[in-house]
């Protein structure tokens, strides 16, 4: 066990995960996490907390993740390389681990062209992969230069990375999680999947080097309320994957949003059916947190698994 | 070379509100090459600024010169004389030029006529691209003679982000991903395995980062004999 936390304690028991993902208000109302906690609690194992997604000033994800913490909830804070230094990430790190908070999902992070701030210098000091290195070496006792962590246990982290398999070139994206995995990664949330037959293709690689041996992998998934958002994303933005299928079936339905949780509960059912290796899913209501709860009891994923 | 481009006219004619005589100061170095600051440019950007003046009812002096490289500072001894004349001075040269005129003529006010943009190579008539931050510490042996710090927007050293797709980089479809293109080097030369191994966090003290850098070669101070 690396650190504890019930995400860790579920995966190493052997249960099917679930994790869910919160975004932080852009501002400081504690009450939009705390609403959000309330109504999720138990619904899933563990919560992202993102860290200034898509380049937008947010909560910070550590202070977020505090207030998840302090209701008893299981939060993923998310850590990106976007906005500080080697110096900035490892201050942060210990500071969240000082707070209770175990689960870190290290990313390289979005591009701030996209977002509120594009006049904004970048930091990218150091890239997800260097990042996993870094944490793993401070849960080891050892600061990014080689300088030992004295006078105190070191920091206990379960860490987590992601992988986009709809991203490009495709046979280096099972070598970039090899590597990840490499640094210390003990769990890997991929990109939305919108595209199965890639998703399975990705698998089959993964498996064939035994990374799914070598953490637990698992399967993101993104409810669409709109036939027109699911094209959008298909054609206008980077590192995502629509498949035709897909955009067809949001765009014949008449209740697009079931249509939409339907078809999440269906990719729930087809990968625990047919893909090996995937430990769980991570679903990414974007906005639509609400809908979580139906997905998971509609899954038969309800109730969560409990552990001490 | 340094590839600088010329500032709006309105800027620079902002900056010379007041003044009577002014000089307009090329450089035959890459501002030359890259058609932004050379003799050529000194002569239209002097007309520019003697017509707009004129029109504006406030005319004024414009005296033109052209060094041989504005940062080696002992040809402005060519130009002393007109920028003694003059009151201000707008220099087209990169940045280090117009800090040059400035080191070299401190009671003089100096105004930079281009923005500096940066290290790149010309690809097409009137097409740049940058292919060098001059981070001190080169590491093109490894990513197959394609720079990560300068061509990929986030100067990543582990590969392509998420935001890779159909080689192009997530900040935009015009954007060459810099991974995509090392991964296509090193594939033709037999070297793509090599990108399994991970690559430590950068050095970033011989870059900027590391504060103002300068370069001592004592080998050929003692060859001078200065």
């Amino acid at each position: 066990m690396k650190a504890g936390s019930n995400l860790e304690k579920l995966l190493r028991a052997g249960e099917f995960v679930a994790t869910g993902e919160i975004g932080p208000p852009k501002s400081c109302d504690a009450n939009v996490i705390t609403h959000a906690g309330e109504m999720l609690r138990n619904h899933a194992d563990a919560f992202n907390l993102t860290d200034n997604q898509t380049a937008i000033v947010r909560m910070s994800s550590i202070a977020a993740g505090k207030i998840l913490t302090d209701m008893g909830i299981d939060p993923i804070i998310q850590m990106t390389c976007r906005d500080r230094n080697r110096i900035g990430l490892q201050s942060d790190a210990l500071g969240a681990a000082a707070l209770g908070i175990k689960n870190v999902l290290c990313l390289s992070g979005d591009h701030q062209r996209f977002g509120n701030h594009p006049m904004a210098k970048n930091v990218w000091d150091m890239d997800a992969i260097t990042l996993i290195q870094t944490l793993d070496g401070l849960r080891k006792g050892y600061f990014q230069n080689g300088e030992e962590i004295k006078k105190c246990e070191p920091p206990k982290f379960f860490i987590g990375c992601a992988a986009n398999p709809f991203a490009d070139p495709f046979e280096f994206r099972v070598t970039r999680l090899e590597k990840k995995v490499d640094a210390g990664a003990d769990f890997v949330q991929t990109q939305c999947i919108l595209d199965m037959e890639r998703f399975e293709r990705w698998m089959e690689l993964v498996r064939e080097r035994g990374l799914h041996e070598r953490c637990f992998i698992t399967a993101g998934l993104m409810p669409i309320k709109s036939a027109k958002g699911a094209r959008y994303m298909q054609k206008n933005v980077a590192g995502m994957m629509v498949s035709d299928e897909i955009c067809e079936r949001l765009e014949k339905a008449e209740d697009v949003k079931a249509e939409g949780v339907q078809l999440v509960v269906d990719q729930i059912n087809y990968i625990r059916k047919n893909i090996k290796g995937v430990a769980g899913v991570h679903i990414m209501a974007v906005a639509w947190e609400e809908i979580i709860p139906t997905i998971i009891e509609k899954a038969g994923l309800a109730p969560r698994p409990k552990v001490s | 070379m340094i590839i600088a481009n010329g500032k709006p006219i309105e800027e620079v004619l902002k900056s010379l509100e007041g003044h009577k005589k002014v000089a307009v100061l090329g450089c035959r170095g890459c501002v030359t090459v890259c058609l932004a600051g050379g003799e050529k440019e000194v002569g239209i950007l002097a007309s520019q600024i003697r017509m707009a003046r004129e029109q504006a009812g406030q005319p004024v002096e414009v005296l033109e010169g052209t060094v041989e490289r504005q940062c080696d500072y002992e040809y402005f001894e060519q130009v002393k004389d007109i920028i003694e004349e003059a009151d201000a001075i707008v220099s087209i040269a990169c940045g280090v030029g117009v800090q040059g005129v400035a080191e070299t003529f401190p009671e003089k006010v100096v105004y930079p006529g281009l923005n500096t943009m940066f290290m790149g190579a010309n690809l097409n008539v009137g097409v740049w691209a940058e292919r060098c931050q001059g981070c001190g510490n080169c590491v093109l042996e490894i990513s197959g003679g394609v720079c990560p710090v300068a061509r990929c927007s986030k100067s990543l050293m582990n590969g392509p982000c998420g935001g890779s797709q159909n080689g192009k980089c997530e900040i935009s479809k015009d954007v060459d991903c810099g991974w995509q293109l090392i991964y296509d080097r090193l594939s033709k030369i037999g070297r793509v395995d090599s990108l399994r191994n991970i690559i430590p966090p950068k050095d970033w003290s011989t870059s900027r980062d590391g504060g103002p850098r300068k370069l001592v070669r004592e080998d050929l101070q003692l060859e001078s004999g200065k």
